[in-house]
């Protein structure tokens, strides 16, 4: 008798489970979480805080916050930062002063940790919201974040 | 004359195959030895290897807040654990009192991490047992959780929130809010899991009486979390050794008694109760206050042995850091709980057949990476 009692139960079990899945295929738009990606590339936006990759930002006079004090490139666990800088003459006081030449980034070696921007005490580096990295040359991923004759902005102090 | 054609033809004898380390049931990159007669299993002696990256020797390198992120990429789905545990190690050494609002924050993404990582295993528990469709309702409600953690913290797996003396920056002003819509879909979702797999005679003649394992060997192995808990080992490091928030709130150990794959299959299922029951006592009242206690731009741990157990989704991750007080630990272990789970896999395994195999190794819900490190 069991075979039969197995049989009922096992159809029982299964048409459980189908009306789950039936609800679902009935209400097919109702919460459908998936995104038409890259379809909805304009409408896209990424949640403020996410981590896509670290980038300087440039007031409307080419001028960035970095002072070059390298506390970034001492934090990063793996080498990501790498800053080329020299002494440059401070134009209100005649002194010579630390300025950065290059700040070199490497995303293709970034964990997104985050450390850089938690340490950085001038705000000069945040995170940017671009995810779609992928490059034919991998040398396009070392990108030089300050742009090209930028200045430092006058006040920043570290 | 037809038992010698039966015996030169079909004579039974003990072969070797790889399974993995490509397999999709292994979930990553492990390689099992099988010994097999027939279908019959003789022999498991898993291979690891393959996917050492020797984390701990990096963090003899590392400063002290460097290793948390590194701890991130061990069991990548319980990844806030992980840091919680270094942090929380970190700060017994320096004596360092968080604030309140730092521990509750932490417990409730720990719990969200713990029911993030029961889902993906619930969904793919399924797939191995051969019902694709759970993995997709899995993967769903464990998009919703990702994006609280991608809104507040930027990242989806590999969080890094943490750092030694409280959180990165404080929860996003939505995060509440999130959490709270989250309690609410997920109550009406786990009876639809209910529904749909663990109600299913199909999913029980898988895996009833199969994978035994005894109290007596899961003590003896080192068996940890839901594993050592559906054997009616009690070992639940929140319960026992209550670390952050988790003094302040009432919920039960999930335990069973039976110690087979079913067991473990309902251990998991109860503990998403146990956790939501967790956030829900505590979303309500997080405490104002500060996210964060300045520490030293160089941390120096005094010097000595430091031990932290934390209870990650797969089971009890200790770490152990022997400083000798300059900016770099000397040595750093980490106790993994996938480690311990994997050693009796050939315990379980033996005399059962390849199909039981995978269904077991579903149950022990291994992260290769978190063996490997």
């Amino acid at each position: 008798m069991s075979y039969f009692s197995d049989i009922f139960e096992g159809i029982k079990t299964l048409l459980t489970g189908m009306s789950v899945t039936g609800k679902y295929f009935l209400n097919s738009r109702k919460g459908t979480i998936t995104q038409q990606y890259p379809d909805n590339r304009e409408t896209l936006k990424m949640f403020d805080r996410f981590r896509g990759e670290v980038i300087m930002p440039h007031d409307e006079e080419n001028r960035h916050r970095c002072t070059g004090c390298q506390k970034c490139e001492i934090a990063c666990p793996n080498g990501t930062i790498e800053i080329i800088w020299d002494r440059g003459i401070d134009e209100d006081t005649g002194k010579k002063k630390k300025k950065i030449d290059q700040f070199v980034y490497h995303l293709s070696m970034c964990t997104m940790c985050g450390l850089c921007i938690d340490v950085c005490p001038t705000d000069a580096i945040e995170w940017g919201q671009n995810f779609e990295n992928s490059v034919y040359d991998r040398t396009a991923l070392t990108r030089v974040l300050n742009k090209p004759g930028s200045k430092l902005m006058p006040g920043v102090e570290d | 004359m037809e038992e010698t054609i039966v015996e030169t033809n079909f004579k039974s004898e003990e072969y070797f195959i790889n399974m993995g380390p490509q397999h999709p049931a292994t979930h990553g990159v492990l390689r099992l030895l099988l010994t097999i007669d027939g279908e019959i299993i003789k022999k498991v002696e898993p291979d690891l290897g393959y996917i050492h990256r020797s984390i701990e020797k990096m963090c003899e390198r590392d400063s002290y807040q460097q290793i948390v992120h590194l701890t991130d990429r061990m069991d990548y789905l319980s990844s806030n654990i992980n840091n919680e545990a270094v942090c929380l190690a970190v700060e017994n050494a320096l004596q360092l009192e968080v604030p309140d609002r730092v521990k509750v924050i932490r417990t409730i993404i720990g719990e969200l991490t713990r029911i993030s990582s029961h889902c993906l295993w619930w969904g793919v528990m399924g797939m191995d047992v051969g019902a694709l469709t759970t993995y997709f309702y899995g993967f769903r409600d464990r998009e919703m959780i990702n994006d609280i953690f991608e809104e507040t913290c930027g990242a989806r797996l590999t969080m890094n929130y943490n750092v030694p003396g409280g959180l990165m920056f404080d929860i996003h002003p939505n995060f509440i809010k999130r959490v709270k819509d989250f309690i609410v879909h997920f109550k009406t979702k786990i009876p639809e899991y209910d529904r749909l797999l663990t109600g299913n005679v199909i999913f029980h003649k898988r895996t009833k009486g199969v994978g035994v394992l005894t109290k007596e060997d899961a003590i003896s192995f080192g068996a940890s979390g839901p594993v050592g808990r559906a054997s009616g080992y009690s070992c639940d490091v929140r319960k026992h050794r209550p670390y952050s928030a988790l003094d302040k709130v009432t919920f039960n150990e999930a335990i069973k008694t039976d110690g087979d794959t079913f067991a473990r299959y309902e251990v998991r299922i109860q503990e998403m109760w146990e956790s939501l029951s967790i956030i829900e006592q505590l979303i309500d009242n997080i405490p104002e206050g500060e996210y964060r206690v300045a520490t030293n731009a160089v941390i120096k741990l005094p010097k000595g042995e430091f031990y932290q157990r934390v209870e990650t989704a797969r089971g009890e991750l200790g770490v152990y850091i022997i400083s000798t007080g300059t900016k770099n630990p000397y040595r750093l272990k980490f106790r993994s709980p996938g480690f311990s789970n994997l050693s009796l896999l050939n315990h379980i395994a033996v005399g059962g057949k390849i199909g039981d195999l995978v269904a077991t190794m579903a149950t022990l819900d291994l992260v290769i990476p978190d063996i490997d490190r």
